[in-house]
């Protein structure tokens, strides 16, 4: 079998392993990651991409509070290229608490968030489709992170500096010696092909998933799978993020994110064995759109894109209390020091927000481990893309032959990689997706540079399929030419098209209704009727054609 | 309730039918077409403004996408809006003369021997070329010495002897261009009974939209709604113009791109074949000097926008003895003031190219439009002699010495 010797085995791609991965690249400790799926394709890529101030915490938890406002004040230095730095407003509908609009600039001034009461009238000048009827508006310095190109830029960098992220590698089982972890036996889900990758320590970020990797070692580690639902809209309806002024409950939040604005969320506890098929639910989509509609009226006559649904994290902090100890803040379990066995050390809980601190906590460990006393430098480095503010305009000057917005949602996209990506030929600015204005060069830099290996990972790194078409009208662009680049052969090709699809299917389903339902109609009929996609000839695709199911 | 806001680009498909239907995405590559820049680009700017493209310059606001388009996307009015409100303002002493038909008009009627005959000289074309970017190329329509206005005020018949009146919007072309084709909807209207007024209009406004002066345009909105709609309780009767473009814009410009509301007179307007259709499938008898003629009927976009053209057919196959022939569809590029401009007449020449080579290809007498603009156009393209349809029907109800036959 095939062995890969390295210092540090990391399992699990999401922000964590990511920003783990980088940290130790920074600290010279060589590392290599698996991911068993896409790189975000976990939780980290099922959020709203809040870059939380802490102001939602400031009220019920001051010390994850604490966290979130010192993490974004890094994040939108070191990672500016994946920030907007939007603000967020708290708004107090009719028959909301207004007490707790007092309560929340107070813990805002416990915290060390700044957090100011202003005007109603200039609420709804800052958020011109609020809800007109709100009596009370608060200021907080929220902003918003794209998850997808934050984890993307943490293993770039990490790449750049040595290490190795393998996707679609799945760890499944522990390499044990005696009461040490000594490395993991892996298996590659596209090739099926099988190995190991021994190390000094071995770093289970597998976020929901951890549980499992502790039980590899026969160990058990509680956690409480919450699940919550979004539900995103076609465009952006509102400029900065809109949170409602009173406790956490369902329905309360609306985030810009991109192109679209996003619908959050709801909490429910499910099993821990339903966490790897989630669902949304039809009441939770009433739900959504009924409170996002308290806030923005217009939201009813929006079309809504998809829906999708994620799993909090959460780990019970002292076993046996029920459930109700559960601790949002991040939890590093030394699993040496917890079960007496070495080499293995467990993150669990925290938000997108902390990845940054996380990583650092798992870092310090693991560099203590092996003694090595170089110092976290993720605090000040920038990610590929964010090294200095390059206003968008001025980009889009260097460029002759291409429309100013495909090179400044390049731009925004890729931060200063942009030259990367669109420089060279001019046939890099054919456009591939016309919703998001993703071009042949973006698909080829995420194909050569970022590791997609399949449609659906290619839209984690292009938005490529997230616009109103969800794809319909770019997926076969993109699979022709990632056969074309190589990438795949015509065969996988034609499977990748179908999952594809019927990955776009199932969050296109929750919201099957008016324009939505005409696009999908209109997709069907493309893929089926005009290219023959599922046509009965016998071939692979006959059966994945998703559209089949449409009522 | 009007609409504060366009956001029809919500219901797009991505059919892309609208693009195949452009004809200057057809015409130039530097155009990504409609569905580029209106309902995929709309969703890039109301995210960051300075996505806004350079390319939308481009876009002649003809509308054939929109008539093309199955989800009722506003596409050219989303274009429109977005290249005013996103664009930082350039004014053009160019743009602002082509924009303001009406002062132009003024002084071009008022000087029209001197201003005739400078806009026709080789020199004066030269600078113009050269300083202001109007392609020398491109021949001026001439100023009438005086307006139909005047000519209204002073010989226009008294309304009040027909049974039924009508308020009639002529537009800048006829008051300041062609008084003529105002005579001839007089009289075609006073053969069927209906007498006529006409008000203190402004310009519809069309070709300020074109160029950036919407503030002003959203003013004469105002002025010819409350103008046309007093004129109209007056007469009791229905608004009618011949410009097919000034009926685009009094019924779907000032409630689209102007947000005004024209609910006063939205039901009233009709594009005047509209009007005339059932009259005279009622009256065939006022037809009565047949018209022998070869004509190519070229349908100006607007019209076809507005569903008109059927109306416009159906009046000319009443005409006896003349023999109509329908082209295919096609854009001739003009498209008001865009093929004045420099920079952009080179695509208003290539998007005309087919039309030109289909009317050829009739070998007719005469080619008739509803559109001014377009007339220019295909008597630049073409050399042959381009009549308004309400024109043919004057003949024929006049008959005699009126008719070039
Ligand atoms: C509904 C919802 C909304 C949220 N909103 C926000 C927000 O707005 N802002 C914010 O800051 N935080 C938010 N969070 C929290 C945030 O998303 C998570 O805390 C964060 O993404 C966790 O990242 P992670 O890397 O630890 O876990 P994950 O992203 O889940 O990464 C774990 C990865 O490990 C992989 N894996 C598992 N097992 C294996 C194996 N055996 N081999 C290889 N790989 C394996 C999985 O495929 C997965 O990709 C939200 C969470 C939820 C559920
Ligand atoms: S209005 Fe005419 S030129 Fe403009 S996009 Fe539509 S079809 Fe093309
Ligand atoms: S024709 Fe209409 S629905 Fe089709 S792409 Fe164009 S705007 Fe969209």
């Amino acid at each position: 079998m095939k062995t890969i010797e390295t210092q540090v085995a990391i399992i699990g791609g999401g922000v964590t392993g990511a920003g783990t991965l980088r940290d130790l690249a920074l600290r010279g400790i060589p590392a290599v990651l698996v991911e068993k799926g896409d790189l975000a394709s976990g939780t980290s890529g099922r959020n709203h991409g809040l870059l939380h101030s802490g102001s939602r915490y400031a009220v019920g938890d001051p010390e994850s509070a604490r966290e979130c406002i010192a993490e974004s004040r890094v994040l939108k230095v070191i990672a500016r290229h994946t920030v907007e730095d939007t603000g967020g407003l708290f708004v107090t509908l009719p028959g909301d608490d207004p007490g707790y609009a007092d309560r929340l600039i107070r813990a805002g001034r416990d915290t060390g968030i700044e957090i100011e009461e202003i005007p109603v009238s200039k609420a709804l000048r800052m958020e011109p489709h609020l809800n007109p009827a709100i009596t009370r508006a608060l200021l907080a310095p929220d902003a918003t992170i794209d998850p997808f190109r934050l984890t993307m830029a943490n293993v770039l960098s990490a790449v750049e500096h040595g290490q190795q992220a393998l996707t679609h590698v799945e760890a499944t089982s522990l390499i044990r010696e005696g009461d040490r972890v000594a490395g993991i036996l892996c298996r590659d889900r596209k090739t099926g092909e099988r190995f190991a990758i021994r190390s000094r320590m071995v770093v289970n970020a597998a976020g929901i998933w951890g549980r499992r990797v502790c039980q590899m070692a026969n160990l058990d580690l509680a956690m409480h799978p919450s699940k919550g639902s979004m539900l995103i809209i076609d465009y952006r309806v509102n400029r900065v993020v809109i949170n409602r002024s009173r406790p956490a409950s369902d329905g309360d939040i609306i985030v810009p994110g991109d192109t679209v604005s996003l619908l959050g969320t709801t909490s429910r506890t499910v099993d821990y064995d339903a966490i790897d098929d989630l669902r949304v639910d039809d009441d939770e989509i009433d739900v959504l759109l009924k409170d996002a509609e308290n806030l923005i009226p217009r939201i009813s006559r929006t079309r809504a894109l998809r829906a999708y649904a994620g799993v909090r994290p959460l780990l019970a902090a002292s076993e046996g209390k029920d459930g109700r100890e559960i601790s949002r803040g991040l939890v590093l379990i030394d699993h040496e020091t917890r079960d007496g066995l070495a080499g293995l050390v467990t993150m669990a809980g925290g938000k997108l927000t902390t990845y940054r601190l996380m990583a650092e906590k798992l870092a310090d460990y693991v560099a203590e481990r092996l003694g090595v006393n170089r110092p976290c430098e993720t605090r000040q480095a920038p990610l590929p893309g964010s090294e200095k503010p390059v206003p968008i305009r001025r980009t889009s000057k260097k460029f002759t032959g291409v429309s100013e917005s495909v090179v400044g949602s390049t731009h925004y996209r890729h931060g200063e990689r942009v030259h990367q990506v669109l420089g060279g030929e001019k046939a890099n600015f054919a456009l591939v997706c016309e919703c998001e204005m993703v071009t042949a060069g973006e698909v080829r830099y995420a194909i050569k540079t970022l590791g997609a290996r399949d449609l659906i990972d290619l839209r984690r790194r292009t938005r490529l399929g997230m616009g109103p078409c969800q794809g319909g009208l770019c997926a076969y662009r993109a699979a022709g030419l990632m056969e074309e680049l190589g990438a795949v052969d015509a065969d996988t090709a034609l499977t990748m098209l179908a999952e594809f699809l019927e990955e776009r299917y199932k969050g296109v389903r929750p919201v099957l209704w008016g324009d939505g339902m005409r696009e999908m109609e209109f997709i069907y009929w493309l893929y089926e009727g005009l290219f023959g996609l599922g046509a009965g000839d016998g071939s692979q695709t006959e059966t994945q054609a998703p559209e089949r199911d449409v009522p | 309730m009007i609409e504060l806001e366009n956001i029809s680009f919500d219901h797009c498909l991505k059919c892309t039918v609208c693009t195949v239907y452009c004809p200057v995405a057809k015409a130039t590559p530097l155009f990504p077409g409609p569905k580029q820049s209106g309902p995929d680009a709309e969703r890039l700017r109301i995210k960051n403004p300075e996505l806004v493209d350079d390319s939308l310059k481009y876009c002649s606001n003809c509308k054939r996408c929109e008539t093309a388009c199955p989800s009722d996307v506003r596409i050219a009015d989303i274009i429109q809006a977005a290249k005013w409100t996103y664009w930082r303002r350039r004014t053009r002493p160019r743009d602002f003369l082509l924009a303001h038909t009406d002062l132009m008009g003024f002084w071009g009627t008022a000087l029209a021997g001197l201003v005739n005959r400078a806009a026709g000289a080789g020199v004066v074309r030269y600078l113009l070329d050269i300083f202001v970017k109007i392609p020398k190329e491109r021949p001026f329509p001439k100023y009438s010495t005086s307006t139909f206005k005047r000519w209204f005020r002073d010989h226009g018949p008294d309304p009040s002897v027909h049974p039924d009146q009508a308020v009639y919007f002529h537009g800048c072309y006829v008051n300041y261009q062609n008084p003529g084709l105002g005579r001839d909807v007089v009289d075609v209207l006073a053969a069927l009974g209906v007498g006529v007024r006409i008000t203190n209009e402004k310009c519809c406004g069309v070709p300020l939209i074109a160029n950036g002066y919407l503030d002003r345009a959203r003013k004469h909105a105002r002025h010819n709604i409350e103008g046309l709609a007093r004129a109209a309780d007056q007469a009791g009767g229905p608004i009618v113009t011949a410009s097919s473009t000034c009926a685009y814009a009094l019924m779907y410009e000032y409630p689209g791109i102007l947000r005004q509301d024209n609910r006063a007179i939205a039901d009233r307007i009709q594009y005047l074949t509209r009007f005339l259709a059932p009259r005279l499938a009622d009256r065939p008898d006022v037809l009565k000097t047949p018209v022998p003629l070869k004509v190519a009927y070229h349908a100006p976009c607007h019209l076809a926008r507005m569903g008109g053209v059927v109306d416009t057919v159906e009046v000319l196959r009443r005409i006896p003895g003349l023999d109509p022939r329908l082209l295919h569809s096609e854009c001739c590029g003009i498209s008001g003031t865009y093929g004045f401009k420099k920079e952009l007449y080179p695509i208003a020449q290539d998007v005309g190219a087919d039309l030109k080579e289909k009317i050829l290809a009739v070998k007719p007498d005469l080619v008739v439009t509803d559109c001014e603009t377009c007339a220019w156009q295909i008597e630049f393209l073409t050399g042959l002699r381009v009549v308004h349809p309400v024109t043919l029907l004057a003949w024929s109800v006049r008959g005699g010495a009126s008719s070039p036959v």
